[in-house]
């Protein structure tokens, strides 16, 4: 193992357990994509490029945008459900 | 259970599980120790026989594209699912999607950002079309392409310009883009069937090695699968933003 990929390996472990202790969901979405970036960095060093070019796109951009939509509609939804217990 | 129970067996049973874990990685094989036939077999068999630099898209386009057939369709149903289900918690059928009542940017987006929106889209799509068409050469494919594509549109949400976002990639274009892909990759596999008497079967000339044309089919199979997934994912987002910035806006009940 050289020591580009036991960086790589220590920095992806050091990142999921970042992810995990972040207690905002809205905070967590971008900490869940420096999490992604370091296992695109650790495909990288295991020599995986195909694989790394996919997970670039797909955790730093197509998984925080659906979690980010999911949250603002829960947001509203609970908005709305606030407003309708003032109005009664 | 109390707090200290919860800890007084965490504490009995975690030094046990350790022991187990540190018992089992020790009986794994070493580091990078390889011991699988299939991949050796591939690696002397891609450049020579597929005319391919790149054994990941030989692999996915060729010598196993019959599995991508399959990975195709999961991502295309998967797709349609969330369509279907997401219209369905709107209680729309299948007309076009209802108009916002305002444009959804965000006021405070300096020029600079603006700019950005306007750079990104071209450079992102020019560069998923460059990963798409060179699958067979270098890194990348029609998977890792279609993805970055998809990117393209999104560029212009940086500002929070939706509206810009949905006229770069209209709903009616983005399914067309996501069935378009999927068809054309079963129909170059029934293009094996007819001229190489299987299915997804190479019958193009496999060209020089390191030529942009090379791989038989490869490229064809990759812009097939680049559409697909670009159209999958935009497909996605464009019903989940719908949901998150213009549906539920107060006006239903």
């Amino acid at each position: 193992m050289t020591t580009v990929q036991a960086v790589a390996l220590c920095v992806v472990a050091l990142a999921g357990g970042a992810v995990v202790l972040v207690p905002d969901p809205l905070r967590q979405v971008f900490v869940l994509g420096v999490f992604g970036l370091s296992l695109t960095f650790l495909f990288f060093a295991f020599q995986a490029p195909d694989v790394a070019l996919s997970e670039i796109v797909v955790s730093a951009l197509a998984l925080p945008l659906i979690v980010l939509a999911a949250l603002r509609k829960i947001h509203q939804h609970e908005r709305e459900s606030e407003q309708e217990r003032e109005e009664r | 259970m109390s707090r200290r129970v919860r800890l007084g067996l965490f504490l009995l049973a975690g030094p046990g599980l350790a022991a187990v874990l540190v018992l089992g990685f020790r009986g794994l094989p070493a580091f990078g120790d390889y011991h699988g036939v299939y991949g050796r077999i591939v690696d002397n068999f891609a450049l020579s026989a597929r005319h391919a630099t790149d054994f990941v898209t030989a692999l996915n386009f060729d010598i196993r594209a019959f599995d991508t057939l399959g990975e195709e369709y999961i991502l295309f149903a998967a797709a349609a699912g969330v369509a279907l289900v997401l219209r369905g918690l709107r209680e729309e059928g299948e007309g076009p999607h209802p108009a916002p009542p305002q444009q959804h940017g965000f006021a405070g987006a300096s020029d600079a950002l603006r700019s950005l929106a306007l750079l990104l889209p071209p450079l992102l799509v020019g560069l998923g079309g460059y990963v798409v068409l060179h699958g067979a050469l270098t890194p990348g494919g029609g998977f890792q392409g279609g993805v970055v594509l998809a990117a393209g549109p999104l560029g212009a949400l940086v500002t929070g310009r939706y509206l810009a976002f949905k006229r770069i990639a209209p709903h009616s274009a983005v399914e067309a883009l996501e069935a378009l892909g999927a068809w054309a990759y079963a129909m170059l596999g029934l293009g094996g069937l007819v001229f190489a008497s299987r299915y997804l079967q190479n019958y193009l000339p496999l060209g020089i090695p390191t030529h942009l044309l090379s791989g038989g089919f490869m490229p064809l199979n990759s812009i097939a699968v680049g559409l697909e997934v670009s159209g999958a994912f935009l497909l996605v987002w464009t019903e989940f933003l719908d949901q998150a910035l213009i549906s539920g806006r107060g006006d239903r009940s």
